[in-house]
C-alpha cells in the first residue's frame, strides 16, 4: 500500500535531488524501501551499509518500519572531523 | 557535544576541565589541512544535522564515559566553511590516569567521524568541489577495533 513520507535530503543528496525536502508517496514498508523507491532522486552509487537514515528525527536502520506520514532523513556517508 | 559555527578555542575549553581529581587530560584538535587525496584544498565547508549530530554526540560521550573511568569528556565540532589550519573539531577527556584518558579520547573521536550526521565539502585550488566520501573513516574503525568496540 501506498505511503505519504516526507523525505529530507543532505550535502551530495540534496544537491542531486535539487531540493533538501519533498513528500512523496511511495509503496514502501521500511526505510531501505523509501531508499530504493527514490534512487533517481538522491543518486547514491554507494552500498546502502555506507549510509544512514533516521526516522522522525531518532537514527534508525535500513530495516526500520515506516508508517503513512513519516519523515525519513537520507544520510550520504558522514564525514566528521 | 556542542555544534558551533563560531572559531573553537581549545585553550578556554581545555581550562573548563581544570579539576583537582585528574591526573590527566588528552586533546585531540583535528585541523583542516590544506591537501587530501592528491588535491590541493583551500578550504572546507562542514553541513552538520545539529539536531541528531547533538543527540548522536551526547551519546558517543555517554558511551565513553560508560566504558573508561572518566572525569570529564567533552567534543566541539564547527560547521560552516572553515579555512586551512583552522580548528575542525575538539576532544578533551579528563581522568586519575593518563591510560584511560588516552583510550577515551581516541574512542570519542573516532566514533563522532562515523556517526554522526555531518558532511564535508571541500572546495579545491583549481576550483572545483566535491563532497568527501569517508569510507576510509569507516574502514580506519575497523583497523583498530578496539577503539571502536562498545
Amino acid at each position: 500500500m501506498s505511503k505519504s513520507i516526507t523525505v529530507r535530503y543532505f550535502a551530495g543528496f540534496r544537491e542531486h535531488a535539487g531540493t533538501g525536502q519533498e513528500t512523496v508517496s511511495v509503496d514502501a514498508s521500511t526505510a531501505g524501501d523509501v531508499f530504493a523507491a527514490l534512487k533517481h532522486r538522491h543518486g547514491s552509487t554507494e552500498p546502502l551499509g555506507h549510509c544512514k537514515v533516521a526516522i522522525n528525527d531518532e537514527m534508525a536502520e535500513w530495516d526500520s518500519a515506516v508508517n503513512d506520514g513519516d519523515t525519513v532523513l537520507l544520510f550520504p556517508p558522514v564525514a566528521g572531523g | 557535544m556542542d555544534i558551533t559555527k563560531d572559531p573553537i578555542d581549545p585553550d578556554r575549553l581545555r581550562d573548563e576541565l581544570i579539576d583537582d581529581r585528574a591526573g590527566a587530560y588528552v586533546g585531540f584538535e583535528g585541523w583542516i589541512r590544506n591537501h587530501n587525496e592528491g588535491q590541493d584544498v583551500l578550504r572546507l565547508e562542514y553541513e552538520v544535522y545539529e539536531p541528531l549530530a547533538l543527540s548522536e554526540g551526547d551519546k558517543v560521550i555517554s558511551e565513553a564515559k560508560k566504558k573508561f573511568p572518566l572525569l570529564h569528556a567533552e567534543c566541539v565540532h564547527r560547521s560552516g566553511l572553515l579555512e586551512i589550519g583552522e580548528c575542525a573539531v575538539w576532544v578533551g577527556v579528563t581522568s586519575a590516569h593518563r591510560d584511560e584518558a588516552f583510550a577515551a579520547c581516541r574512542f570519542i573521536i573516532d566514533q563522532v567521524k562515523v556517526r554522526l550526521p555531518i558532511w564535508k565539502k571541500e572546495h579545491y585550488v583549481d576550483g572545483h568541489s566535491g563532497w568527501v566520501n569517508c569510507e576510509r573513516c569507516a574502514e580506519h574503525g575497523q583497523l583498530h577495533p578496539e577503539a571502536v568496540s562498545s
